[in-house]
């Protein structure tokens, strides 16, 4: 076997602790003989190893597949393994004082007694031996029997990649019959074979077999590949694999491509302005520089005027004009090289890459409308609750992000006293909707009824209670932010691959949109509640003549809307932390949603955060560094979408429009 | 001035004269003079120094928020526009004018600086290192387009009305032509205020991002003298301001104007009917007041020293609307002790200097129970008392 580096010995310490873990059941490890049985078989090349016979001893390991042979080989190649003379057997130690050795038996781990290091043999591997230990290391847990530790074993090799693992992972492949391990050890020999493999053919068949491939490692494996450096020379010296020329003025700026030379010692320096003006200065003689006075050289031309007398004299270092750099840099050529020479490689590589640039396009494209959704989803949730008060009852209810608040603290609370988190979510989301359903009609009864023939007013107020809310929660609960956390299976995210996830509670969030729009829909339309809801709407004196109670109407459908966001504000709280300022952050947000939606639709809100939602994500795509600028061009747009369609998406139409 | 909000279709007074017709108007200027008048006797920087300096500014500020609260009334009060956005204009005017506070000042101590070496600085590099005193924060050193001219004084000055100005006039042109109105303006001025504030948060936009201009209580060519004296500038012009402003308005609402801007608030339709473009109207209004805002800022951010762009957020365009709310919307006065008692009040009782009350079982602390206080109490100014405090006057002209 080839040489094997000290890294092994690090991956091997990566793999163990998983094996550890995924150490087969105890029926299994009946089964197989124990670990010093199977040393006793082959005791002497133990004892005593050297290159020649330590393959008969990793046979022997192979064969027996014992429990703890990976920690026994590791710690025979680290020199932790003693040989008790009288009886032959083996041992771990660790050291005491002094002397002192306890033994630690290598199949239970148990203390064997204590000892002196006089009294045993630490067995000495040298060099050579340690690195054929270290690579049997890596095939032999390519070759275990069990499946999970031979896939851990892979995605060691995938983590830190070597040259010298190419062997054991050609022999593995050969016996696996695991389809999908095979596949991934396929993949992962191609990985290696592309960066390590030493003839060309081999290389580019294995760079083939990666076009195509969109995750992260191939692609990062690729890359390494066509990584470049910058050169220049007079001339592109033979068998240099050029990437590309870069042309000075166009690719490479002039003063640049002239300083690279001066760096190489090929030119002369260019004095900067910054090196003119402290020749000048050093050479301030009376007042004056080369007869011009001080206080005229306020500008460049009459510093480069002095710098030139200087010159004549001598005392400076001649300036450097464009034309002079222009001639240097006209005899050189400035390109990059790739750091790989073989160019087949790198043709390969540069082809495998461009293949895979649709592809992840399209992958991006679904991850960005994934987030959209999600987006949208939560904006919907926000807005959904504003939707019914401020859409079907013209009702402009500022406290609106306070109820979301609420909800959320409710969460707050609720999961303080009951520790099993999918429990407090359950008891939660009703009480958070009892809650603020409670307070959406309070304030109805106390204040917003009176305000009805002044919508403008209902405004002011609502923010009067937003504010002493906001402070409300300040004084409660304090300013610093709040932990809501998700039960564990909210917790994680779905992969589609390297390029597209999407966190579990996100979909969670969709799902529970989902749910809102179709209970509400339910109620509006299927309803005694909605139908009485849609005609107050409409024309509450006709609905009021027909027998319906619009106080009590306005009363419920107030206290649903509120409560909804109150249900929101749990989603919201888990998706991002409950602070009192959580609901103000999405207030703006969601009237916008109702308002480009079309005031009084479900539909219209659920279009607006769609719409809100689409537009973050999409201009975020194309600045992603920046989520302000998006923020600020879809506010932007949305100024501009109410001029053209001032009654949002969904207009209503004909009486119910109420203009 | 007597404006009567509840019935406006008051009998048509016979012309007279503008302030004999407005009394208010005059009991208002002499008040403010007075005013102006005691502080700088009692000031630090000029008088026998019972008011400090701090105090001046405090005070010289409240007037510049009372010129916007005045702004704020025309335009909600007697036009019927609640707009959630002029604080932008507000902070745009403070920008203005602090673009070419920081940058002369900073030149004039690069300046010095560099001229401390033999050879004096070229023009490329004093700017250059202007740019990067003032962008360093931002980790840029480049100076960006916007501040090519700040170190002119006149084009500033010029754009402490230009800005807010052509902003309040285009975003009104859009939003007044589509007929946009009530509470969608509202929230559209508030989507303004929010993109404006989220757009000066950017660092790259060339404003310092969320650092905001800082620095501005030095004024270029008068860094010798002590800020107490600068602080009683500053408020001889806020309340020069605030008293041309009144003026203004005073004679902008009175007379036809103002009884058809009156016309407007109270119904839009039947105005539009009567021949009278409604639009022109609203998009005036909208527009002086905005560029007055602008002025406002303008005095406001040298004496605060520091401008960001929270203070552009959305919500004090909203206590804007709720100070003039407490004063009492469609006459003048009333914003303005709207504006400066709630002002005062919340900077007196969140700053530490109220007393906090023990009730034996709960200590109440101002700094937290202030805004709950606010809060509640305007829920109940808007329900019981929509004139406001300004509606108290009414009873005593009655009874006298």
């Amino acid at each position: 076997m080839t040489r094997l580096p000290r890294t092994a010995l690090f991956l091997a310490c990566l793999i163990l602790p998983l094996l550890l873990m995924l150490r087969p059941a105890p029926l299994a490890a009946q089964d197989a003989s124990p670990l010093q049985d199977v040393l006793q078989t082959v005791q002497e090349q133990v004892a005593s190893p050297s290159r020649a016979q330590v393959g008969t001893v990793l046979d022997a390991l192979q064969a027996a597949d014992a429990p703890g042979t990976p920690d026994f080989l590791t710690r025979w190649a680290a020199r932790e393994v003693y040989e008790r003379p009288e009886d032959g057997l083996f041992f771990y130690a660790a050291e005491g004082a002094g002397r002192d050795l306890t033994l630690i038996d290598i199949d239970t781990g148990a203390e064997a007694g204590t000892t002196t290091t006089r009294d045993v043999n630490q067995i000495r591997v040298n060099a050579g031996v340690r690195r054929e230990i270290e690579a049997a290391l890596v095939s032999f847990e390519l070759l275990a029997p069990d499946p999970a530790r031979r896939s851990a074993a892979l995605a060691s090799i995938a983590r830190s990649p070597e040259p010298d693992q190419i062997p054991a992972l050609e022999a593995a492949l050969a016996v696996e019959t695991d389809a999908a391990i095979a596949t991934r050890m396929a993949r992962l020999l191609d990985l290696l074979n592309a960066r390590f493999a030493s003839d060309s053919a081999t290389r580019v068949a294995a760079i083939d077999g990666l076009s195509g491939d969109i995750s992260t490692e191939a692609r990062r494996a690729l890359n390494q590949i066509l990584s470049t450096r910058s050169e220049f020379a007079t001339e592109i010296p033979e068998g240099t694999n050029v990437a590309r020329i870069r042309v000075v003025g166009e690719d490479i700026d002039l003063i640049a491509a002239y300083e690279r030379l001066s760096d190489a010692g090929l030119a002369q320096d260019r004095p900067g302005r910054n090196a003119i003006r402290d020749a000048l200065r050093a050479n301030v003689v009376d007042g004056e520089v080369a007869g011009i006075p001080v206080h005229r050289l306020h500008t460049d031309e009459m510093r480069r005027e002095a710098y030139r007398a200087l010159e004549e004299a001598g005392t400076v270092a001649p300036l450097v004009t464009t034309a002079d750099m222009e001639a240097a840099v006209a005899q050189q050529v400035f390109f990059d090289a790739y750091l790989e020479p073989d160019s087949a490689v790198t043709d390969a590589a540069r082809a495998a890459l461009d293949s895979t640039r649709a592809t992840i396009s399209a992958w991006q494209f679904l991850g960005i409308t994934l987030d959209a959704l999600s987006l949208a989803s939560i904006f919907f949730l926000a807005a959904i609750g504003l939707a019914i008060t401020f859409g079907v009852m013209r009702v402009i209810n500022m406290a609106h992000g306070e109820f979301i608040m609420m909800g959320a603290y409710t969460g707050y609370v609720v999961q303080t006293l009951i520790p099993d988190y999918t429990v407090s979510l359950v008891v939660a989301l009703p009480l958070a909707f009892a809650v603020t359903f409670a307070a959406g009609v309070a304030m109805e009864r106390l204040v917003i009824r009176h305000l009805y023939t002044r919508p403008l007013e209902t405004l002011l107020a609502t923010f009067g209670i937003s504010i002493a809310l906001q402070q409300l929660a300040k004084n409660i609960f304090g300013t610093q932010a709040r932990p809501l956390t998700a039960p564990d299976w909210l917790a994680g995210a779905i992969r589609f691959n390297d390029i597209v996830s999407i966190s579990t509670l996100r979909v969670g969030i969709f799902v529970m949109a989902i749910l809102f729009l179709l209970l509400l829909l339910f109620i509006l339309n299927r309803t005694r509640l909605g139908l009485e809801v849609r005609a107050v709407t409409q024309n509450p004196g006709m609905a009021a003549s027909m027998g319906i109670n619009p106080d009590r109407i306005n009363m419920l459908t107030f206290g649903l809307g509120s409560g909804i966001a109150g249900v929101a504000g749990v989603a919201i709280g888990m998706y991002a932390q409950v602070t009192s300022e959580m609901g103000a952050q999405y207030i703006v947000q969601s009237f916008m949603t109702v308002v480009v939606g079309g005031v009084g639709s479900v539909f219209g809100t659920l279009a607006g955060a769609g719409l809100i939602g689409a537009l973050q994500k999409g201009i975020e795509w194309f600045n992603p560094a920046n989520t302000l600028a998006a923020q600020t061009y879809m506010v932007l747009f949305i100024i501009l979408f109410i001029q053209f369609r001032p009654k949002g998406i969904v207009a209503l139409k004909g009486r119910a429009a109420g203009d | 001035m007597k404006i009567d909000v509840s019935s406006p279709a008051a009998p048509a007074p016979v012309r007279r004269s503008f302030l004999r017709d407005n009394p208010s108007v005059l009991w208002f200027m002499g008040l403010l003079g007075l005013f102006t008048l005691g502080v700088t006797v009692l000031s630090e920087g000029m008088g026998v120094g019972v008011i400090s300096t701090s105090l001046v500014k405090v005070l010289g500020m409240t007037l510049c928020l009372c010129l916007i609260a005045v702004a704020m009334d025309v335009v909600w009060g007697y036009c019927g526009i609640l707009s959630l956005g002029h604080f932008a204009f507000f902070g745009l005017g403070g920008y203005a004018i602090g673009m070419w506070l920081m940058y002369a000042r900073t030149e004039i101590v690069i300046r010095d600086n560099l001229g401390r070496g033999t050879i004096p600085p070229t023009e490329a590099e004093v700017s250059e290192a202007v740019a990067a005193q003032i962008f360093g924060v931002v980790g840029s050193s480049e100076l960006p387009l916007i501040w090519s001219f700040a170190g002119s004084l006149p084009f500033q000055l010029a754009m402490v009305v230009l800005v807010p100005g052509l902003l309040a006039l285009v975003f009104g042109w859009l939003a007044f032509r589509s007929r946009v109105t009530g509470v969608y303006l509202s929230i559209l001025t508030q989507a303004m205020t929010l993109a404006l504030s989220l757009y000066l948060f950017q660092n790259d936009t060339g404003l310092r991002g969320n650092n905001g201009l800082s620095g501005l209580q030095n004024i270029p060519g008068s860094l010798h003298l002590p800020q107490s004296v600068i602080s009683v500038w500053f408020f001889w012009a806020s309340a020069f301001a605030l008293g041309a402003g009144y003026l203004l308005f005073a004679w902008v609402v009175s007379g036809k104007f103002g009884s058809v801007i009156k016309a407007i608030r109270d119904n839009e339709a039947r105005v539009r009917f009567l021949g009278y473009n409604v639009e022109g109207y609203k998009l005036f209004v909208f527009t002086l007041t905005g560029i007055i805002s602008g002025i406002a800022g303008a005095l406001y951010y040298p004496q605060a020293g520091i401008i960001n762009p929270a203070e552009i957020a959305p919500i004090a365009s909203i206590y804007l609307a709720v100070w003039v709310a407490i004063g009492g919307r469609g006459r003048l006065y009333g914003a303005v002790i709207g504006a400066a008692l709630v002002s005062l009040l919340s900077s007196w009782l969140t700053g530490g200097g109220a007393p906090n009350i023990d009730l034996g079982f709960y200590r109440i602390v101002w700094t937290d129970w202030w805004l709950v206080l606010l809060g509640l109490g305007f829920v109940l100014v808007t329900l019981f008392f929509p004139k406001g405090i300004g509606g108290l006057f009414d009873y005593l002209v009655r009874k006298s």
